[in-house]
């Protein structure tokens, strides 16, 4: 494996080496690495380009990791993944893209993830997703993610852009069912003249199904983001929205929120909020000998962990 | 040693005189406490020597070296130390990096050890936010530990009884006591309160925008606390017909 291939390896799975346990990587479009564990298999779509996972009812502790990197100019992949975690289960998904552009022409990674979370599993999903290169190529990521909560289920998903991507439209579409849990947390960093728009619907259809959307954002230099997350209740259920945005520069958030209650007893709750960096938390920060660019790094890496 | 030299200043485009003309030294491993009316300038005077607020005229001096144009930064790798009198919240940053960004290396692995000494349990904090769901004397007292957490030349505290119970307080009176035994630094305490009074070598009474007084405890606290001769209030004032001056 190329140093850049390492690198960017470690930005989006924190890890240098092959993994332990199941896993699946994809690079320049193509499946190039694969294993399966006991519990957890891995194989690929007969129909379209991807890959169905099953974990098997009640696996507990184990992980699977799927990364995906590009590290060619002018590459459109576009895959299907499709997730079945069995009832009981209690695993850790690692996921995400990261893309190296060395040219001129547009790299660009569509990944549509489809979830049934069984009975009673636990899911924690982490997709982080990166861009670097030293090319005027674009580098586009477009990730769709559809999730099924079944009775008494629970999923965090946290969604994390770090530096590097010009573009980025994702969908979450989420159906929570009764007792079951989902947790979005969402994170991005813009900059230069990037674009990044986020668009949720979660449903909450089952009794005492809760979810809780808490998105933190950058924007930094001309970039834009557009934050949509809906949240719709149609039983006794819980549901809350936070988004905050911290706005520099010449930049432009726009936050739009929505909740919708079609039951007496939904409970929802949105709020939003976008600002400067407060001047007062940079001058705490100098008081204690930090330099004004380590207290904004220090108050933004904050923000965003 | 830290000395002020005639620092007047002004806020704003209509340039309101906020310090007038004030000169004043403090001394190495003394204990000042600085009090004065709502507004007289005390916070304003700190900020000054934090270098948060810059003086419109007069010259900063900090053991001989000018500081006058020093940044906050630079002042406070000296040894300057401010706890605010009303801390900024931080979302995302711990109790406990806040306390690691705060100490040197050497002194960071203590640190929790100073939550104790403001009366705050150490592993019910370090984990915690900075943010909102503290209250306001939690905010404080984390506030207060940050600073007791450095190895100060000059350490500024404004008003840090506000807020906080009274258990707190009086772990907080004996922490200062101690601090000022070690006499590592120059303490200075902005405070209205009896009890901090008592602490201080010196203290230097504010109103203003000026320095109205400044002695030692013994010559200056009787004064101070006897400085309204009325001790009736308004309906007993009323009942007897009478308004004291
Ligand atoms: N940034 C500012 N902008 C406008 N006015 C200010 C500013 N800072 C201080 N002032 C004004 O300067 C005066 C002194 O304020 P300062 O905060 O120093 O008072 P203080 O003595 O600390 O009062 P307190 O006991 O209420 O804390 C006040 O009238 C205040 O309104
Ligand atoms: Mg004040």
């Amino acid at each position: 494996m190329s140093a850049i291939e390492k690198k960017i390896l470690e930005q989006i799975i924190d890890l240098h080496e092959t993994p332990q346990g199941a896993y699946n990587l994809r690079k320049n479009g193509e499946g190039v690495e694969r294993h399966s564990s006991a519990n957890i298999e891995i194989r690929p779509k007969k129909d379209k380009p991807g890959i169905d996972i099953f974990v098997k009812p009640g696996t507990k502790g184990e992980s699977v990791h799927i990364p995906v990197i590009i590290t060619e100019t002018g590459i459109k992949d576009l895959v299907y993944n499709t997730f079945d975690i069995g009832e009981g289960a209690d695993v850790l998904v690692v996921a995400g893209c990261g893309i190296h552009n060395p040219g001129q022409k547009t790299s660009q990674h569509d990944g549509v993830h489809n979830f049934i979370v069984r009975k009673g599993a636990r899911m924690r999903y982490v997709e982080k997703h990166y861009g670097q290169g030293e090319g005027t190529g674009k580098r586009i990521l477009n990730p769709q993610t559809i999730i099924e909560i079944e009775e008494g289920g629970t999923a965090e998903l946290e969604l994390v852009q770090i530096r590097g991507v010009d573009s980025t439209k994702r969908t979450t579409t989420a159906k929570v069912h009764k007792n079951a849990h989902l947790v979005v947390t969402e994170r991005m960093l813009t900059h230069g003249e990037q674009l990044a728009e986020s668009e949720m619907i979660i449903e909450l259809v089952g009794e005492n199904a809760a979810a809780q959307v808490i998105s933190r954002s950058v924007a930094q230099d001309q970039s834009k983001q557009v934050f949509y997350p809906r949240m719709v209740g149609l039983a006794k259920c819980r549901g809350h929205v936070q988004c905050d945005a911290i706005i520099m520069n010449n930049a432009v958030v726009r936050a739009i929120p929505e909740i919708a209650a079609h039951h007496e007893d939904a409970n929802l709750v949105h709020e939003a909020a976008i600002g400067r960096i407060a001047g007062e938390q940079i001058i705490k920060l100098m008081t204690l000998g930090l330099s004004e660019k380590e207290a904004e790094e220090t108050i933004l890496a904050g923000f965003l962990s | 040693m830290l000395e002020l030299k005639n620092v007047s200043f002004e806020i704003g485009d209509s340039a309101i005189p906020i310090i007038k003309d004030v000169s004043l030294t403090l001394e190495n491993q003394k204990l000042y406490v600085i009090t004065g009316p709502n507004g007289s300038g005390k916070s304003s005077l700190a900020k000054i020597i934090m270098g948060i607020y810059r003086p419109t005229s007069g010259k900063i001096y900090f053991d001989g070296q000018d500081i006058t144009d020093m940044g906050v930064t630079e002042r406070a790798r000296l040894g300057i130390g401010f706890a605010f009198q009303n801390p900024p919240r931080f979302k995302g940053i711990s109790v406990g990096s806040l306390l690691r960004i705060a100490s040197s290396s050497e002194k960071a692995a203590v640190g929790c050890n100073y939550l104790f000494d403001v009366g705050l349990c150490p592993k019910d904090y370090v984990n915690r936010e900075v943010n909102n769901s503290l209250s306001g004397g939690e905010l404080k007292r984390i506030e207060i530990a940050t600073l007791l957490n450095r190895t100060l030349k000059m350490a500024i505290f404004d008003e840090p009884e506000a807020g906080i119970d009274l258990w707190s307080f009086s772990k907080l009176t004996e922490t200062f006591n101690k601090m000022h035994e070690k006499k590592d630094s120059t303490i200075v305490i902005i405070s209205h309160q009896e009890r901090i009074l008592n602490l201080a070598d010196e203290i230097i009474l504010i109103a203003d925008g000026y320095i109205q007084r400044k002695g030692a405890k013994e010559e200056m606290l009787p004064d101070i606390l006897n400085a309204c001769d009325c001790n009736k209030n308004c309906i007993e004032r009323m009942e007897i017909g009478d308004e004291c001056n």
